[in-house]
């Protein structure tokens, strides 16, 4: 490990041990919430990609015929907002269910039912109770699919994960704070003569929080190697966990090639923010000095 | 130099340890500071080094009235003083080279430089073979010595030293006292606190002498013997 030469025999103190700890589940933390986020991020725009700007319409097999399926269609297209409706061939709705079921035997007697493919304007706004309505009359017993309401509530639960897990990072931002706080505060009372002594001497405020500074980045840099080491692990297990199930939903890894170099920034922002503490700390209590 | 005017001082609410001290040190200038044991010495010599503000009167140093100084000036004044505290007060886990380099670090002396006045003045007091030593390897002598090199080290224009000898033996007190002498002489303002009568006695130099909380200066032998001829 990296040394420096205190004036201040740091390494006895107590208070510091658990420091590094608490900045190592910080950035473990973060990089994890870094994560999510980015991933999260690019599977939202993925859903959007795919899904958005489109709703289904299931026919019950015994309502689909040709003709109500015809009327449907145009009723659809009629509606304001929409752009194009296009009947499924047999073959494409056997191809959807196809994840759930698995490959259908054609000769299989099971009754599908038919699916509309409905394209909207962007941006249009619908009742899908009132479409729903219509349509009933013609067919009863559809089923309207807006997909984008499901995928907006997607989106919503996705964007919470996201919160919740920068609300607990600044939860832990906030503790490691306060623990190099407390170890600080502990630091100016158990070296209060050597402090003195440096003090008398002549030495300025900011030589005195150097010492302390010095001694939070040590820290840091403990804590952050130990919490981004932890977190590669975790999210290297992740990669090649996800990598073996193929889910069009979910985020595929959790980092792109691209993205894990960002996670350097957790790491370097722990203890800048530790530095900081350190030195904020020792400056408020030693103006007190004459 | 250093002038006192009208000062008092208490700690906290408590008595007031000295009262309207006054007095003025001039450039050059070489006094005794004694009284009995509690009489106020060291809280005199920490309101000269400045780890002190007086309750009040006025403190005069190196041509600045301290209480209208700013705070971000003040380590400037004090790197102009050098103390040998009563208890040395070395750093345990440093060694001499460290201890005594100290005050050149604390003004941002460069490391070449430090290295080489440093080890010239540890050995100039006779520490040549314990450079590296930690001071609790060393003996009382030896700790007092790397206390003075450190008090010296950055040329002070005032030196102050609380009670020197007093943990040394006779000998080693009459080599401490030529050795100020000497700095005086290279024209170091001094003042050592002390209640050695003897001292005081075989000196001869002007004494400051506390008694219940109050302030008298005694002339030297010097001064004493030009009034009289
Ligand atoms: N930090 C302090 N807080 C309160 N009282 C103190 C403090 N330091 C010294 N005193 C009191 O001030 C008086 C003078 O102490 P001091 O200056 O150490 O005397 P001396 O050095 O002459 O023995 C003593 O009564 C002592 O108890
Ligand atoms: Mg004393």
């Amino acid at each position: 490990m990296i040394r420096f030469r205190a004036d201040l025999p740091f390494e006895r103190d107590q208070a510091t041990r658990f420091v590094p700890w608490i900045v190592a589940l910080m950035v473990f933390l973060g990089a994890l919430a870094l994560a999510a986020t980015t991933a999260v991020g690019g599977a939202i725009d993925r859903w959007d990609n795919n899904l958005s700007g489109r709703i289904t319409v299931q026919v019950p097999a015994d309502k689909a015929g040709p003709k109500t399926l015809t009327r449907l269609a145009e009723t659809l297209t009629e509606t304001p907002g929409i752009a194009q409706a296009e009947i499924l061939s047999d073959e494409a709705t056997r191809a959807l269910v196809e994840p759930w079921l698995g490959v259908l035997d054609s000769d299989l007697e099971l009754p599908l039912p038919a699916v509309i493919d409905v394209e909207t304007e962007a941006g249009a706004v619908f009742d899908v109770n009132l479409l729903t309505d219509k349509l009933t009359k013609i067919a009863p017993g559809v089923i309207v699919d807006d997909h984008r309401v499901w995928l907006q509530q997607l989106i919503r639960v996705a964007r919470t994960v996201e919160w919740v897990a920068f609300a607990i990072l600044g939860l832990i931002g906030l503790t490691a704070i306060a623990a190099v706080i407390f170890a600080t505060r502990s630091g100016l009372a158990v070296h209060a003569a050597i402090i003195n002594l440096l003090h008398v001497m002549g030495a300025r405020d900011a030589y005195i929080a150097r010492q302390f500074q010095m001694q939070a980045m040590m820290l840091g840099i403990r804590g952050g190697i130990i919490g981004s080491a932890a977190a590669i692990i975790v999210l290297i297990l992740l990669a090649t966990m996800s990598a073996g199930i193929d889910v069009a939903l979910l985020p595929s890894a959790p980092l792109s090639l691209a993205q894990w170099p960002l996670l350097i920034i957790v790491p370097i922002a722990a203890v800048v923010i530790a530095m900081a503490t350190a030195r904020v700390t020792v400056l408020r209590a030693l103006a007190g000095m004459p | 130099m250093l002038r006192f005017e009208n000062v008092g001082m208490r700690y906290g609410i408590g008595p007031e340890i000295l009262r309207d001290i006054n007095f003025a040190l001039e450039p050059g200038s070489i006094h005794f500071l004694t009284g009995p044991s509690g009489a106020g010495k060291t809280t005199l010599l920490k309101l000269m080094y400045l780890a002190l503000r007086p309750t009040r009167g006025l403190v005069h140093l190196l041509d600045h009235d301290i209480s209208l100084t700013p705070r971000s000036e003040l380590p400037h004044l004090r790197r102009q003083i050098g103390v040998v505290f009563q208890e040395f007060r070395l750093i345990d886990h440093l060694s001499a080279v460290e201890n005594v380099a100290l005050p050149l670090r604390v003004a941002n002396i460069k490391q070449s430089t430090i290295d080489e006045h440093v080890r010239e003045l540890l050995v100039w007091v006779g520490l040549g073979d314990h450079l590296d030593a930690k001071p609790p390897t060393l003996s009382g002598g030896q700790q007092q010595r790397v206390a003075i090199a450190r008090a010296i080290i950055n040329s002070p224009r005032l030196l102050l030293a609380d009670e020197p000898t007093g943990n040394v033996d006779d000998r080693i007190a009459l080599r401490l006292m030529y050795l100020f002498e000497e700095l005086n002489k290279n024209g170091t303002t001094i003042v050592i606190a002390t209640h050695n009568e003897a001292l005081l006695q075989k000196f001869g130099h002007p004494v400051l002498r506390l008694n219940d909380g109050e302030l008298d200066i005694v002339a030297g032998r010097a001064e004493r013997l030009e009034a009289a001829s």
